[in-house]
């Protein structure tokens, strides 16, 4: 058969299909009035004791759950479960980061108008979950003081996505040689004006800042929820 | 590596724009992507090579533009590229900024098909047949 080239205008998100699942998540939440808040970071930079710590100060003030994603294996969601409160895994099997659609299927016909705050934390990588809008009202992203001062210069499209950042195992950061004047020009230097703040989930440091962030955040008001 | 799922995306959404424009294959598919995106055009180019074999547009071919970041400069009250990534600085006096106007682009913008010639309007002559 003859044929000959033609040029066809389309202009669209590739991702397009994630854009709507999350809008539609979004509106979700929104109509349930549940606030949301994704957790991002590489892998081992503390983002569930991290969460195990919020979920634990939270849930004497508010309804909590988490939905937390890995490659593999449900230890994170019986790890975050001793904080008691609704917790389930989505394991991604070989995706190494969490999309709308993963997020919707978890959730299922979960009531969320039964809570305050529902947490998702994505797949240990600082790469792949900045292109996937989960339909969260806020991102957290944290790097540890183990990491390296200049882990925002390395990843800067994740801090360009995110909220808030959080620098996590302060009481590692003497041992480490950590230099926080350092990390917090670099967090400025790829996302000027985000607000940062410096924590230690083991000891405590940091936490109530955080907590006083999300209460700011999300609008719920209130007093910080006792440590 | 997000790459493979970006590349396989790009052939569902262009085999379906194909069909829809009633085209027979796609020749060229046109992507146009920003700095900021998160995406790697290697890894992008590599990942596109293994999704294309044995799929429908096994023929198709990728052209990337590469969008380079753009910033509102608050100094120079203007819109002005980026000095150098990752650093977000306006390329014409350095003042850090934040306001990123281009730079997150991932987008399929055009394709390349081909479609039926149409039919002759004038009788082909006896002998000059078209292979």
């Amino acid at each position: 058969m003859n044929s000959e080239t033609r040029l066809v205008e389309v202009r669209t998100r590739i991702l397009k299909d994630n854009d709507v699942t999350a809008r539609e998540l979004r509106q979700r939440f929104r109509e349930s009035g549940v606030y949301v808040v994704s957790v991002v970071s590489s892998p081992g930079a503390g983002k569930t004791l991290f969460l195990e710590k919020t979920l634990t100060a939270l849930r004497q003030r508010y309804r909590v759950a988490a939905l937390v994603g890995d490659l593999a294996t449900e230890n994170d969601a019986r790890r975050l479960a001793q904080a008691d409160v609704p917790v389930r895994q989505i394991t991604t099997g070989t995706v190494c980061h969490l999309e709308a659609k993963m997020v919707q299927a978890a959730l299922g016909d979960w009531n969320l108008g039964n809570l305050d705050f529902l947490f998702i934390e994505n797949v240990g990588n600082l790469v792949c979950p900045a292109t996937y809008d989960l339909g969260e009202a806020s991102r957290v992203v944290l790097f540890s003081v183990t990491e390296g001062e200049d882990k925002p210069r390395k990843y800067p499209t994740i801090f360009h996505t995110a909220d808030l950042a959080v620098i996590t195992k302060m009481d590692l950061a003497e041992a480490v040689e950590f230099d926080a004047d350092q990390a917090r020009a670099s967090v400025q230097a790829v996302r000027p004006d985000m607000p940062m703040l410096e924590l230690s989930a083991k000891t405590g440091q940091g936490m109530a800042t955080w907590l006083e962030w999300l209460d700011r955040r999300s609008g719920r008001g209130g007093n910080p929820p006792p440590r | 590596m997000h790459e493979l799922s970006i590349a396989l995306k790009l052939l569902d959404i262009a085999a379906e724009e194909c069909e829809r424009q009633g085209g027979v294959s796609v020749e060229t598919i046109h992507v146009r992507l920003g700095a900021l995106s998160g995406v790697v055009q290697e890894a992008l180019l590599s990942a596109f090579e293994a999704a294309r074999q044995g799929s429908r547009l096994a023929q198709a071919a990728l052209r990337i533009e590469d969008v380079p970041v753009r910033v509102y400069c608050r100094s120079c009250q203007s819109e002005q590229t980026a000095e150098s990534l990752p650093l977000l600085c306006c390329g014409r006096c350095g003042t850090a900024s934040g306001e990123v106007i281009a730079g997150l682009e991932l987008e399929l913008t055009a394709l390349e098909i081909a479609v039926p010639s149409r039919p002759a309007s004038f009788p082909v002559p006896e002998g000059s047949e078209v292979p």
